[in-house]
C-alpha cells in the first residue's frame, strides 16, 4: 500500500544574502489516510518550516511532498490551515470567514443553500453555530480558534494541518479544545498533523509523535507510536501506564538526549 | 378608619415598588433619545465655538471700522452681501447665481477628479504595495511629482487639454492622487502576512485577493489618503477656478476682486472653509463605517 502523504527526503534552507542557513535535513516520513500525527520539538527546531512546506507555504530546497502519489509544491484548500493566531479576517462575521473558503471551494460544485448547509454544519460541528454573525473582536481567543478550525474543515481537507493551535490559549480553554478536536477526528476521520510543544498534547491526541531534533539541519530524531484505544479520555489517562509510557519517552528524548541548548539560538 | 387607611396604603405601596422600578429601568434603556440630554450635548459642542466666533467677529468689527481701514467689518458684509447670505440659491442668468450653486458647481468638479483620482490611486498604490519592483520604479517618480504646487501643473494641463474645463479637472486629480497612492501603498505593505497565506490556501486569483483581502485590509490606511486627499483637491479647485474662469466659487472670488466686492469674497470665503469641513467629515464619516472591525485584532 502506498503512503497517503509522504515526505520524501527533504531539505530546506534559507538563504540571506552569501549566508545559507540549513533548517531541515533529510525528513522522511509517511502517514496514513485517517491518521493523528504530532510534530514535537523545542522552539527554532523547524517545525513550523515543516508544516509551511507540507501546506505548501515554503518551497523545499530539496525532495519532495507527495499527497496520494503527487507531488504537491504550492497551497490549495485540499491542505486546510489551522493558524496558531486564528488569521479570521476581522472585517467578516464568522458566518462570511467561513463564507469565503465555502464559496472559493464549493463555489461551482454546491447550491447557495447546500453552502448554506454546510457552513452552519462545520459551525456546529464546532459548538459555535450560535455567534455566526459576530464578528472576530467580538469572540474569544478559544472561539476563535474554534472558528478557525471550522473554517478548515469547511474547506473539507485531505489534510488538516494545526500550527501550535492552542499555544496562545489557556489551560482550561485548550482542554475543551482539545476534546473538540478529538471528537472531530473520530467523527470525520480527517487525516491531521498537529505541530505542537506540549507533551501531554501529543500524546492525548496523537496516533503517533514525530519527535525532532535540535537545528540547525534538524531532523526526525524519533517517530512514537501511541498504542492506546479511542475514544481517549483525559481523567482515566492520567494514570493509565501506556499514556505514562509514552509520555516519558516523549519527556526524556526532549530533556535527555535532545536537550535544548540555548546559546544555539 | 385611620389605622385601615394607613394599611391601605402600606399594601398598595409594596406591589407598588417593582412596578416604580420597571418605569426606571425602561427610561435607562430609552436614554438614547432624551432631547435633555441630546441638547445637553449640543451645547457642550456649539456654546464654546460660538463664544469663539462672537469674540473674533466684535474684535473684527472694532479693528476695521475706522474709515481708513482697508478691509470691510462684519456689519457692511452683513449689509451689502446679504443677498448673498440669506439667499444662497437664486438663479438670475448665467452669471448671478447663488453661492450654493457655484459650490455645487465646484463640488462636482472635484467628485469627478476626485473620484477619478481615487480610483487611480488606489489601483497604482495596491500595485506599489504589493510588487517590490515596481516600488523600485515608481516611488522615487511619485515622492518628486508630489511636491509639485498644484498650480505648477496648470499651464501645462492648459497646453495640453486646449480647455479650461477639463485643465480643472486635472489639477485636482493629480493634486489629490498622491496622498492616496502613498497610504494605499503602506496599508497594502502592512496586511498581515497571515491573511496572505489564508489567501493563498484558498488559492484566491488576484482579483479576488485585491476585492476581499487587500482592500478591507488597507482600507484605514486607504481611507487616511483619500481624507487628505479630498482636502487638497478642495485647496486646488479654488485656485484653478480662479485662473480657469466658469461659474464655480474659485473664479467667483476672482470676480468679486476685480469688481472690488470685498464683502462678497469674505461670505464666499466663509462657504469654501464650510464645504471643505463637511468634505473632509464626510470623508472620515464614510470611513469610519465601511473600516469597522479592520482594525480590531
Amino acid at each position: 500500500m502506498t503512503a497517503y502523504l509522504k515526505l520524501d527526503h527533504i531539505d530546506k534552507s534559507f538563504a540571506r544574502g552569501s549566508q545559507v542557513s540549513e533548517v531541515l535535513r533529510d525528513i522522511r516520513l509517511t502517514i496514513d489516510k485517517g491518521e493523528f500525527v504530532s510534530i514535537i520539538g523545542h522552539s527554532g527546531c523547524g517545525k513550523s518550516t515543516l508544516l509551511n512546506l507540507i501546506a505548501g507555504l515554503t518551497k523545499v530546497s530539496a525532495g519532495a511532498v507527495l499527497l496520494e502519489n503527487k507531488e504537491v509544491d504550492s497551497p490549495g484548500p485540499e491542505r486546510a490551515v489551522v493558524f496558531q493566531n486564528h488569521s479570521l479576517l476581522p472585517w467578516l462575521t464568522v458566518y462570511e470567514n467561513i463564507n469565503l473558503a465555502v464559496s472559493k471551494v464549493f463555489g461551482r460544485s454546491k447550491s447557495k443553500a447546500e453552502r448554506h448547509d454546510w457552513i452552519m454544519r462545520n459551525l456546529d460541528l464546532v459548538q459555535m453555530a450560535h455567534a455566526g454573525d459576530k464578528r472576530p473582536a467580538e469572540i474569544s481567543g478559544g472561539m476563535k480558534q474554534r472558528v478557525g478550525i471550522a473554517r478548515a474543515l469547511a474547506m473539507e481537507p485531505k489534510i488538516l494541518l494545526l500550527d501550535e493551535p492552542f499555544g496562545a490559549l489557556d489551560a482550561l480553554t485548550r482542554a475543551h479544545l482539545q476534546d473538540a478536536v478529538m471528537d472531530i477526528h473520530s467523527r470525520l476521520g480527517s487525516t491531521t498533523i498537529m505541530i505542537t510543544h506540549d507533551v501531554d498534547e501529543a500524546v492525548l491526541l496523537s496516533d503517533r509523535i514525530v519527535m525532532m531534533t535540535n537545528g540547525p539541519a534538524a531532523t526526525i530524531g524519533e517517530v512514537l507510536a501511541v498504542p492506546l484505544a479511542r475514544p481517549r479520555r483525559r481523567v482515566e489517562l492520567s494514570s493509565d501506564r501506556t499514556f505514562l509510557r509514552c509520555r516519558e519517552a516523549v519527556l526524556k528524548f526532549l530533556y535527555e538526549r535532545h536537550r535544548f541548548v540555548a546559546a544555539a539560538e | 378608619m385611620s389605622i385601615q387607611t394607613i394599611e391601605d396604603t402600606k399594601v398598595k405601596a409594596f406591589p407598588a415598588e417593582p412596578a416604580a422600578e420597571l418605569i426606571t429601568f425602561t427610561a435607562k434603556a430609552r436614554r438614547r433619545i432624551d432631547p435633555l440630554a441630546i441638547a445637553g450635548k449640543a451645547a457642550t459642542a456649539l456654546v464654546p465655538p460660538a463664544i469663539v466666533i462672537l469674540v473674533l467677529l466684535v474684535v473684527w468689527q472694532v479693528a476695521c471700522s475706522s474709515p481708513t481701514a482697508s478691509l470691510p467689518p462684519p456689519s457692511q458684509v452683513w449689509n451689502e452681501a446679504y443677498d448673498l447670505i440669506a439667499h444662497p440659491f437664486f438663479d438670475n442668468g448665467p452669471q448671478d447665481i447663488g453661492l450654493a450653486w457655484r459650490v455645487l458647481i465646484s463640488l462636482q468638479r472635484v467628485a469627478i477628479g476626485f473620484g477619478m483620482a481615487a480610483v487611480v490611486g488606489v489601483g497604482l498604490g495596491a500595485l506599489v504595495g504589493q510588487s517590490v519592483w515596481a516600488m523600485r520604479g515608481l516611488d522615487p517618480v511619485f515622492q518628486i511629482l508630489r511636491t509639485v504646487p498644484p498650480l505648477a501643473w496648470l499651464p501645462l494641463s492648459l497646453a495640453a487639454f486646449r480647455d479650461s474645463s477639463p485643465s480643472a479637472l486635472f489639477v485636482i486629480f493629480i493634486t489629490s492622487i498622491w496622498p492616496i497612492i502613498i497610504n494605499t501603498a503602506v496599508g497594502v505593505r502592512n496586511i498581515p502576512q497571515d491573511y496572505r497565506n489564508v489567501a493563498r490556501i484558498l488559492r484566491l486569483n488576484p482579483f479576488e485577493f485585491f476585492v476581499k483581502i487587500m482592500v478591507p485590509a488597507a482600507a484605514p490606511y486607504i481611507f487616511t489618503g483619500l481624507r487628505i486627499g479630498i482636502g487638497l483637491s478642495w485647496l486646488a479647485i479654488v485656485a484653478a477656478e480662479m485662473l480657469t474662469g466658469g461659474v464655480g466659487i474659485g473664479f467667483f472670488i476672482w470676480d468679486a476682486w476685480n469688481s472690488s466686492r470685498l464683502p462678497d469674497i469674505i461670505v464666499a470665503l466663509a462657504y469654501i472653509g464650510v464645504t471643505g469641513f463637511c468634505l473632509d467629515r464626510l470623508v472620515a464619516a464614510v470611513g469610519a463605517v465601511v473600516t469597522r472591525g479592520t482594525t480590531a485584532k
